[in-house]
């Protein structure tokens, strides 16, 4: 029992250690620009595919489900605005970051604990360069840009899931459905789609860079770094978002 | 096949490692651990596994931090440098891993530059490609410049290891196991290959073995450690000169069974 409490003290000690080296490396030059935008392009642009179909599915799906309930009190007129809100403040942002602790925390989790099993991390050390700063910081910083870039994009293709959606039923045009959705959206739920998504995104990719990295040597260290990472980065975005709700409903 | 000592310096230390301890948790790797190497020395350092050896290079490299005592590399004293300095020192010591260790996600070509282009921010493109193409000749692998690492066979993997290690052209070499898990005549060409690296870059030498066909090929002195210490030192004909249990087997299996 005292050597788990130890063990778990000495885990948040190295946690946060973590931390301040990758504050540190981020702010300090030479900024890694070329390794940045390529980690952009593996997590960002590879993951489109795969996020547009899911986006889309739960626009639709959303929509198809929410009708009959509006229907019983004659109101589906107010579908645009339902989804809308919906989508925006709380879809977009979960499904994203749920897709991206899939998609992008197993490929970094794994990525990374290779490097360490196989001494790549050392071995860029060794060689002079810092890998907290090659390896982690850009793959954070990638991760933190990304997820609400693909938050953006994942509202809108939700958005046109639940007009087909619509469309398929009422007689309602593209345009008269978007300018409903833009009277249902008001400044404030842009922002906390983007401070939930850059929220998820730094915890994604912290998350499955710090598991990557420390990950216990040998090869089946590699499945249980990818997995945990998923896991935890998982577990995290729902804390989060059970946090961010409670505080955006007292500050209003 | 014995090489000539004649080149040492006994007077220049480029490696002391003074009074060292490291554990991990309860055990106890290695106990005040004291070791010289000489300038233009190849060092063999001879062990069971598990005795530390690999540790004993990540000290030196300081990519580990000793409990007790000081390591000092080429004047300074790895394990009080900041990472600044650290990194400086590090361009002067080429370290070959166990495994390789070359980064997977690239190119032959690449994984050369990485270090070239991440220490010399300057160079040309030109003076980039020249370097590389320079090493990769040394190692007699230039055909191999385009091919990923996991389309290598594991002498070829380990030559360009050691290629990654040369391009900075460091002052030390440490090399883990160059041998381990090759065929004979790979043995012999990467022992060659550890020689003429001697002698073209003049680099002292730290070399972790378990084949003493290598050991006395490239060795000049020899240590073996024992228990957590370098409790015998010498050339090979003195190490092997002993009945002490822990030693024997090492010569026996190698020269006799
Ligand atoms: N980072 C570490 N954390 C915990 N224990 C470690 C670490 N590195 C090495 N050890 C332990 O230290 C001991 C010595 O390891 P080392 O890798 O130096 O052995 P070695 O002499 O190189 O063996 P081999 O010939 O098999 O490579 C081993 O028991 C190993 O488990
Ligand atoms: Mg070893």
């Amino acid at each position: 029992m005292k050597r788990k409490i130890e063990n778990l003290l000495l885990e948040f000690a190295r946690i946060h250690r973590f931390m301040m080296r990758f504050l540190r490396e981020v702010v300090s030059p030479p900024y890694e620009f070329k390794e940045i935008i390529r980690q952009c392009y593996e997590i960002g642009w590879k993951s489109f595919p795969l996020i547009s179909l899911t986006g889309f599915i739960v626009g639709f799906v959303f929509t198809k489900q929410s009708r009959p309930s509006l229907e019983e009190f004659g109101a589906t007129s107010w579908l645009p605005k339902l989804i809308s809100i919906a989508i925006v403040r709380a879809l977009a942002p979960l499904v994203t970051a749920l897709i991206g602790s899939g998609k992008v925390g197993s490929q970094i989790g794994a990525e990374l604990s290779s490097m360490n099993v196989t001494e790549q991390i050392d071995a860029m050390e060794v060689s002079g360069t810092n890998p907290t700063k090659f390896l982690v910081s850009t793959r954070i910083l990638a991760t933190t840009t990304m997820i609400p870039v693909l938050c953006f994009y994942v509202a809108g293709i939700g958005l046109l899931g639940g007009y087909l959606s619509i469309a398929g039923k009422d007689d309602l045009s593209f345009l008269a459905f978007f300018t409903q959705v833009f009277e249902a959206i008001a400044a404030k739920d842009i922002f906390a789609m983007v401070l939930r998504a850059v929220v998820f995104g730094f915890t994604i990719g912290f998350t499955s860079s710090y598991i990557g990295y420390y990950s216990s040597k040998g090869t089946e260290g590699v499945g249980k770094a990818a997995n945990a990472a998923v896991v935890a980065s998982m577990f995290l975005v729902f804390i989060e978002e059970l946090l961010i709700v409670q505080i955006l409903s007292l500050v209003g | 096949m014995e090489k000539s000592k004649a080149n040492i310096n006994y007077d220049d230390v480029v490696i002391h490692v003074d009074k060292v301890s490291k554990s991990f948790g309860d055990l106890h790797v290695l106990r005040d651990v004291d070791l010289k190497l000489y300038n233009r020395e190849n060092l063999v350092v001879l062990g069971r596994s598990g005795t530390g050896k690999s540790v004993l290079i990540k000290l030196i490299s300081g990519l580990l931090n000793p409990d007790r005592g000081d390591i000092t590399v080429l004047g300074e004293v790895v394990n009080r440098l900041t990472d600044k300095e650290l990194r400086a020192l590090r361009q002067r010591i080429g370290f070959s891993f166990q495994n390789s260790a070359l980064y997977d996600s690239m190119t032959v070509r690449e994984n050369l530059e990485f270090p070239l282009v991440r220490n010399k921010r300057n160079l040309s493109r030109a003076e980039i490609d020249r370097e590389v193409e320079e090493v990769l000749e040394g190692v007699g692998l230039s055909r191999a410049i385009n091919q990923m690492p996991s389309e290598l066979s594991g002498g070829q993997r380990k030559r360009i290891g050691i290629a990654r290690t040369l391009i900075l052209r460091p002052d030390i070499m440490l090399y883990d196991e160059p041998t381990a898990g090759l065929d004979p005549i790979t043995c012999l060409d990467i022992n060659s290959l550890i020689n003429e690296v001697q002698e073209r870059y003049n680099t002292s030498s730290i070399i972790i073995t378990h084949d003493l066909a290598c050991a006395k090929m490239i060795g000049d002195r020899m240590v073996m450690l024992l228990d957590g210490k370098f409790e015998r030192q010498g050339s090979f004909a003195e190490i092997f000169d002993t009945d002490d249990e822990r030693v024997r087997p090492f010569y026996d299996y190698n020269f006799i069974v």
